[in-house]
């Protein structure tokens, strides 16, 4: 797939996470305006190999925006220029030819850099492990038709459940807080009857733990919002506020 | 944050309506009146109190959250497009300037009318057309409390003899950079409080499509604009026409 865009790519290159690293230029040329963004790096890493050089590296897998692992800051926007679209669903044709393209890694205390473009989200496994989960006992599944759930719970339930857990929220927001994270994982558990055993523990459990992990607060910016690429609504975060509050003021261990 | 914010808000509210008393004719008889009111009734005391320990509590732990947020992104972008608003990027830079504000508008008038030797003005109301004939105090006339009221039977007239806060507002505000000082720091209460106040009740939970509008409603036009105006207009009002 030849193409006739060139590209002038700014590529942060950082060896490991002890390291300072810094931008790199690339021209990139022969680059078609049907390739995704991921294809044009792959492109670009085909060449560095052939001249012996360090490929760039960053994260992908499905590369059909459902997986959550790409993860470029794109001239000042995670997953870049588009809305609701993750950086493998973004194509070269969103771009012109002859443009600079900065791409940086997702930039947080709790998501160190691995190499180049690739961060550790780990802290995101660790806040799911702290409760956001449902303990269910095995055996028959009951009738569907015996946990009545209103539409609108159901619709919003799965709205929240949307969240592939990339981390452009936390990359977006001034103070690389994970609340929209935190609290879409929060949402598609309290919204529905199978999250209400462990509702109130849940909800202190994942702040604590997202507290542990090093992410800012919260300041209501509406950056994650605005660059989430599953569209995650703010009201998920009043909605933990809510959680996070209620199971405070009620819960006996502190 | 919301809780003690949304207070500081409704200290705003209250504030501004005492204060447009300045823009009364009347020599400042009813001001002067109210000054002495807010410093001298036990339960409004108790609230001021209060209110200087909120400010404190909010400054200083909002510069804590802040201190902490910029922990959390210790390596900056090279490149941002920001999608939030200016307000809700810059609260800290915005409440950081509206805390030295509140330092030199309380020294100014709070401390002022606390600890230093106030001129006295006498004011003689009749009871019955409540006309107010408005007498400044010789300069070495004092008394041991902020106001004496005495009344007249026989020509129905009151006569009330009080420091006079409002000559101390009338000649500050002569100084054009105080002017300028304060209504700079007006726009820092637009700013801050145009995210502030809607932000509170996201903090507390409250997000629903029935109320946000009000929300969003009252923080633009009620707390960025309307208040913040009338706020300045006082030191703008009194260089310009007294």
């Amino acid at each position: 797939m030849e193409g006739n865009m060139n590209i002038t790519l700014k590529v942060w290159r950082q060896k490991n996470k002890n390291v300072k690293g810094s931008l790199e230029t690339h021209e990139v040329s022969g680059i078609s305006e049907d390739m995704s963004f991921l294809e044009m790096f792959d492109v670009l890493n085909e060449r560095l190999i052939d001249e012996n050089k360090e490929p760039i590296a960053f994260d992908h897998d499905c590369r059909e925006g459902i997986c959550g692992m790409c993860s470029m800051y794109i001239n000042g926007r995670p997953h870049g220029p588009l809305e609701g679209v993750t950086t493998c669903q973004l194509h070269m044709r969103s771009f012109k030819d002859g443009d600079t393209i900065v791409v940086e890694p997702w930039r947080a205390a709790a998501f160190p850099v691995v190499k180049d473009l690739v961060v550790d989200r780990s802290s995101f496994d660790r806040i799911i492990a702290s409760g956001g989960f449902i303990s269910v006992n095995t055996g028959n599944a009951q009738d569907g038709n015996s946990l009545p759930i209103p539409k609108e719970d159901a619709d919003k339930a799965f709205a929240a459940a949307a969240c592939i857990g990339c981390g452009a929220c936390v990359s977006a927001c001034k103070n690389a807080s994970a609340m929209l994270f935190v609290s879409a994982k929060v949402s598609q558990l309290a919204l529905l009857p199978q999250g209400q055993p462990e509702r109130e523990d849940r909800a202190k459990k994942m702040v604590a733990q997202m507290d542990i992990e090093g992410f800012g607060s919260c300041t209501n910016t509406g950056a994650c919002a605005a660059e989430c690429p599953k569209e995650i609504s703010l009201e998920n975060i009043a909605r933990l506020n809510r959680e996070f509050l209620s199971a405070s003021l009620t819960t006996a261990e502190a | 944050m919301s809780l003690t914010g949304l207070f500081l808000c409704t200290f705003l509210v209250v504030h501004l309506i005492g204060n447009l008393q300045l823009f009364y004719n009347d020599g400042g008889y009813s001001f002067n009146k109210y000054a002495v009111f807010m410093t001298s009734f036990p339960l409004i005391k108790i609230i001021s109190y209060g209110n200087y320990f909120f400010i404190l509590f909010h400054a200083f732990w909002g510069l804590y959250l802040e201190f902490q947020n910029r922990k959390a992104r210790p390596v900056a972008y090279v490149v941002t497009k920001n999608s939030s608003s200016f307000s809700s990027r810059n609260m800290a830079v915005l409440g950081t300037i509206l805390l030295v504000y509140i330092v030199v508008h309380m020294g100014d008038f709070w401390y002022k009318y606390h600890n230093e030797t106030l001129p006295f003005v006498q004011y003689t109301e009749n009871l019955l057309t409540g006309e107010v004939v408005t007498t400044e105090m010789p300069e070495t006339y004092s008394q041991e409390t902020k106001m004496v009221e005495t009344y007249n039977q026989a020509e129905s007239t009151k006569t009330v003899i009080v420091k006079d806060l409002y000559k101390v507002v009338s000649v500050s505000f002569q100084n054009i950079l105080l002017v300028i000082f304060y209504v700079l720091a007006m726009f820092s209460v637009s700013f801050h409080l145009v995210h502030g106040f809607q932000s509170a009740f996201q903090s507390l939970g409250i997000n629903h499509p029935k109320y946000n509008p009000l929300f969003k409603f009252l923080s633009v036009w009620l707390f960025a604009i309307l208040i913040p105006i009338g706020y300045a207009a006082m030191p703008i009002y009194f260089y310009f026409f007294k």
